[in-house]
């Protein structure tokens, strides 16, 4: 019998390929490739006077230095607003190398190529730009004020402003019994994935065909990209994302400007060209998000029920607007968390600082939207000396109102619909979970021996699998093994174990024959990308359907050769079967053979399809009208919305009552992303994005001083945190499947980011009795907000 | 992140790498490299040549003797973090570099390296001030000792010369009734610690009759607080240590950074600080108790 594969905790087939170090990531490849290193500004914000060079040209090695004057007309073009929105009135995008202006400490001014990246590098130090230094915006005070700009021609620092409304939010917070208003701050992080931006460019001149090789979340529209801006034809590119060591959405963002300039250099120069960013380039040139000022002002009753919530987000999106308002406008929708509020009303003014460009971040809007709804239910709780969890449980979506559709818009353009979940029972198991009724006693306890202990939740819904498509190729081959194909491209998420269950059992095949390739333009041409917690939903269902149609053409041939109606066929271990009578069965491999039929005997194997191996029919040509050859099949799955997920999150901490320092004592994590594929691989992804929240919470921020340089732009000033800061991790599962999708599945690659911030500052209030409204909170601000306090 | 291009030279005796540091125009040593390569990496530094001092004869020593802990040039951090005999005479080294980056860092990192680099948040240089004791240094023009005390000349410089190599450093052994304990708060395991207290207790009769300290990241570079006024007197085994903070926090002068404030820093020195004493003098009393002398 072939087991089920969905639903088992299989280990990952990456994992030893990878673990052995013998991955192949984008710095692994073009070992003979000249290599690039960019003179990027020292300042926030100047005019680019004059760019010298000559000094860079004296150094044995280099091959080429370019400036924005070197470069075609497409290329002097800005790059592209990826996700064009009516309300993005004065959106603004870079120039590949700078085009007499700069806008962020790290935007690219010039390109070396050189033999190898330390040549690049010294002669990239003997370029000499002039810079007439201007003011800097930096923060969203100072953009909002408008008084400098960060653009000459776009007023108040303002590329967008949008207001989303239900009901009458206004007036039910006027009539309300209760009403609370407040401001909460959310700093800046970043993905950092270990891996850092990179590509990597042939030009292959007998085959006239540029193929490119990039860190990317996305290889089709990156393809599509270079072909556009290069004014090649598609069919001449392809692009391959590699082994990929984590994205976390920063990769999402393309064309970065190396992404046009190597190909364009290795084309030009007809040389493999290679740029691998380095870990300083990457905190002060690949995209960060988070940072959001959010106003709050909610009215509720005695119970705790919230009547009218109105809210107002300053979003600082950084020097240019490459990604449109996907983050604001998550937030202004996903804030409303698992709760059932009617009287919403959300604006948002999207502003240029000049800083580092923000774009989607692991999360992506939600954890700053978690943060402003957990601490207004925590606040109402306060106010009304209620238990947090009942103000939350008063507060809660109901099963039986599902699906419960806000009537606002989700990032997608469709409906903010919930399509399922329970989160009665949600908050039931976290509960229990974190024995929340029990910490009244621990607290006692720890305080009777000098110790501070608090205890904090938050929840959440997260919208996975948005649109538009992906795409599944499946193919059994004449051996019998399975070939699967998607075009969008996994950085580690184990993409390859799962789509290989979904495929087993579709198929009735051993796991270990099939092999999944993902991000590859040459094997699929058609696909989105990764981003949005959308692989599995949106491939994972793909490759679902292609694999129902490949097991329905083996059944329909395998009926032929057998005599026996496809009802009475079942597909086991790779064979098609009589039920009731296994010894009669075929295996797929020679259904393979057979499904194409053959002139020539290039193998003993093939000889069955060849013209005179057997009688046959004569009275219809070998491959039907509407058929095709092979035992393949390919198929797309197209959601009609988001389908959402939803989780919350239970921590436990201790606050040294002297230092200030906290400590994670215990975490917990409730999480319901409908049909598991592999518990144990959404277990791994629940855990990374727990530490990303704790990151988030307690240690990173992009420390911006007020002429907007980055004060610690480095691993050692950026603390991400290491194994020892993030705490094991209590996880359980519910399962409400998907109505949406043939699998029943929700994504999970975001979920354990979004809460961290607001279930530990829920925590450490709790703890020290001072209200927390800012995060990350270090030691240092945590201890001066405890001194304000005692001197109030 | 790659360095400037440098002459790399990887002399076989302590006579070739002295002269070419006299011959080399901008040379460096270069012993463990953690502290050099990533200074290097960021082009803060752009040394003509490098001198590595890995394949030298002889730097190794790492031995009690004659009342001091001798530490050779080529000692790494962690070699000896793990000597269960220096650790019996001299604890507190131990103790610190338990508290020194992580074990990659420490396999390659050199404890002399540490102490001729002087950073200002590196635990070594604090607790060699505080223990006292010498450096061996070297160069074509002869040899000497440099006084602990006068090793540290300021952030990031030492009173090596740059034609100087150091060979050795020698630690003296923990006196009988003393205790010792480092103390620090990092933001993550490992790290540079915020603020962090090296301390020495003397204790006679149960009672203290001597303490000092000495700091990291807090502005005092390697000076030495005594704080016996603050405890001197009182019963070590239920040490008060309520006069321990305003001592600190007359004696240090941190500054903002993106990590914290001054005036957190200043209060954490002093809270960590009543804690090293504390620790200190419990293991004065401990060590008395199981007769180590
Ligand atoms: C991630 C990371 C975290 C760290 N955390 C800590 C920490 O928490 N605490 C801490 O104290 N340190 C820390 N360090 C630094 C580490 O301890 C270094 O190893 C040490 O400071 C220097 O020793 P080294 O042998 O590596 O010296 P190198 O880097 O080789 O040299 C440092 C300097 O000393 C000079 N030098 C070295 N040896 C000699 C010699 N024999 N004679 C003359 N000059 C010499 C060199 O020329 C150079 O200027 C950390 C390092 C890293 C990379």
């Amino acid at each position: 019998m072939t087991t089920r594969m969905l639903g088992a905790p299989v280990l990952r087939t990456e994992d030893p390929r990878l673990l052995r170090g013998e991955g192949r990531y984008l710095d692994d490849l073009g070992q003979g490739a000249y290599e690039v290193a960019i003179v990027r500004s020292p300042h926030a914000h100047a005019r680019v006077l004059d760019i010298d060079v000559t000094g860079a040209l004296d150094v044995d090695g280099v091959v080429a230095v370019y400036t924005y004057e070197d470069l075609p007309p497409r290329l002097r073009e800005r790059l592209p607003v990826l996700i064009p929105h009516p309300a993005l009135t004065a959106a603004r995008t870079q120039h590949v190398l700078a085009a007499g202006e700069v806008n962020h400490v790290g935007e690219a001014v010039a390109m070396v190529v050189a033999r190898d990246r330390y040549l690049a590098e010294d002669a990239a130090n003997r370029i000499h730009v002039a810079y007439e230094p201007l003011p800097a915006v930096v923060g969203h005070e100072r953009a909002a004020s408008g008084q400098l700009l960060v653009h000459d021609d776009i007023p108040g620092n303002l590329a967008a402003t949008l207001t989303q409304e239900i009901g009458d939010a206004p007036g039910r917070i006027a009539a309300a019994p209760n009403r609370l208003t407040f401001r909460l701050d959310i700093d800046r992080s970043a993905s950092t994935p270990m891996e850092t931006r990179g590509v990597h460019a042939r030009w292959d001149a007998d085959d006239q065909r540029l193929r490119v090789h990039s860190s990317t979340q996305t290889p089709t529209s990156v393809r599509a990209v270079v072909a556009s801006y290069l004014e090649l034809p598609l069919a001449q590119v392809e692009c391959v994302a590699p082994d990929i060591g984590g994205g976390f959405g920063v990769k999402i963002v393309h064309p970065w400007p190396e992404e046009l300039l190597v190909p364009w250099a290795a084309r030009l120069l007809g040389h493999e060209v290679k740029f691998t960013e380095d870990r300083r380039e990457h905190f002060i040139s690949a995209n960060h998000e988070r940072g959001q000022v959010q106003f709050i002002d909610v009215g509720f009753d005695d119970d705790g029920r919230i009547l009218g919530l109105d809210v107002r987000l300053l979003h600082d999106h950084g020097a240019y607007i490459p990604y449109g308002l996907i983050v604001p406008i998550i937030t202004s929708t996903q804030l409303l968390g698992p709760y059932r509020i009617t009287d919403y009303r959300v604006r948002f003014d999207s502003l240029y600082t000049n800083t580092v460009p923000v774009s989607p971040y692991r999360g992506a809007g939600r954890p700053q939207g978690c943060f402003a709804m957990e601490r207004t239910m925590d606040r109402i709780a306060r106010h009304l000396g209620l238990d947090r969890t009942l103000v939350r449980e008063r507060n809660l979506i109901r099963p039986d109102e599902m699906p419960y559709d806000f009537g606002l818009t989700f990032q997608d353009g469709r409906p903010y619909a919930y399509d399922s979940g329970d989160f009665p029972a949600s908050l039931a198991k976290l509960r229990e979970l974190a024995d929340w009724d029990g910490f009244p006693a621990r607290r006692a306890a720890a305080e009777a021996a000098g110790r501070l202990l608090g205890i904090g939740m938050a929840a959440y819904v997260e919208g996975t699998g948005v649109g538009p498509y992906e795409g599944g190729h499946v193919q059994v081959e004449t051996t019998g093994k399975v070939k699967v194909a998607t075009g969008l491209s996994t950085q580690g998420q184990g993409h390859r174990t799962a789509f290989a269950q979904v495929v087993a059992d579709a198929l009735g095949v051993p796991f270990e024959d099939v092999e999944v390739v993902t991000g590859d333009t040459r094997r699929f041409a058609y696909a989105v990308g990764t981003f949005a917690s959308r692989a599995a939903v949106m491939s994972g269902n793909a490759i679902h359907l292609a694999a129902l149609k490949v097991r329905e053409k083996a059944l329909r041939i395998a009926s032929e050769a057998l005599e026996v109606d496809v009802e009475d066929l079942e597909l086991v271990d790779g064979h098609v079967r009589v039920v009731g009578s296994p010894a009669t069965s075929i295996p797929l491999g020679v259904l393979a053979t057979m499904s194409n039929p053959l002139r020539y005997a290039f193998d003993a194997s093939a000889r069955i399809a060849t013209q005179f191996a057997s009688p046959g029919t004569t009275d219809r040509p070998p491959v039907a009208a509407g058929e095709s050859p092979g035992l393949e099949g390919t198929d797309f799955y197209s959601p009609l919305r988001s389908t959402f997920a939803n989780g919350m999150h239970a921590v436990e901490v201790e606050v040294d009552p002297e230092t200030s320092d906290v400590r994670i004592l215990r975490y917990s994590v409730v999480h319901d992303c409908g049909t598991l594929i592999n518990p144990m691989i959404v277990e791994g992804q629940i855990m990374g994005g727990v530490a990303q929240g704790v990151g988030g919470a307690l240690y990173e921020e992009m420390a911006y001083d007020e002429h907007g340089q980055l004060l610690n732009a480095s691993f050692m000033d950026f603390l991400m945190p290491y194994a020892s800061e993030v705490p094991a991790v209590a996880v359980d599962h519910l399962e409400t499947p998907s109505p949406l999708n043939p699998l029943g599945i929700k994504g999970a690659g975001e979920a354990g980011v979004i809460p961290g911030s607001a279930a530990l500052a829920s925590a450490i209030e709790d703890a020290v009795g001072v209200g927390i409204d800012a995060m990350p909170l270090s030691p240092s601000r945590l201890h001066a907000l405890r001194v304000a306090a005692d001197h109030r | 992140m790659k360095p400037p291009p440098f002459a790399y030279h990887a002399p076989r005796s302590v006579e070739e790498a002295l002269t070419l540091l006299a011959a080399l125009d901008g040379a460096k040593v270069l012993a463990g490299g953690q502290s050099l390569v990533p200074l290097l990496n960021m082009r803060l530094a752009e040394p003509a040549a490098l001198i590595d001092i890995g394949r030298i004869p002889g730097l190794d020593v790492l031995e009690v003797a004659d009342g001091h802990v001798r530490i050779g040039a080529g000692v790494t951090h962690e070699r000896l973090r793990r000597d269960d005999a220096v650790a019996a005479v001299q604890p507190l080294l131990r103790r610190a570099l338990d508290l020194v980056a992580h074990p990659v860092i420490r396999n390659r990192g050199t404890t002399v390296g540490s102490v001729v680099h002087a950073d200002p948040a590196a635990e070594m240089p604090a607790v060699v001030a505080l223990l006292g004791g010498t450096l061996e240094v070297a160069s074509v023009r002869g040899r000497r000792s440099i006084e602990a005390a006068d090793l540290v000349r300021g952030p990031l410089e030492s009173d090596v010369a740059p034609d100087e190599l150091a060979l050795e450093l020698r630690v003296p052994v923990a006196a009988p009734g003393t205790g010792s304990a480092f103390v620090e708060l990092s933001r993550r395991h490992g790290d540079y610690a915020l603020a962090g207290v090296a301390t020495e207790v003397a204790v006679d009769g149960g009672r203290i009759v001597g303490a000092r300290a000495t700091f990291i990241g807090v502005g005092t570079g390697t000076a030495v607080l005594d704080l016996s006024p603050a405890v001197a007197g009182r019963d070590a085994a239920d040490l008060d240590v309520v006069d321990v903070a305003a001592a600190v926090a007359g004696f240090v002068e941190p500054q903002d950074d993106v990590h914290a404030d001054a005036a957190y820093r200043r209060h954490l020195a002093g809270v960590l600080a009543g804690r090293a004493v504390r620790a200190a003098a419990a293991d004065a009393l401990a060590r008395a108790g199981a007769g180590v002398r």
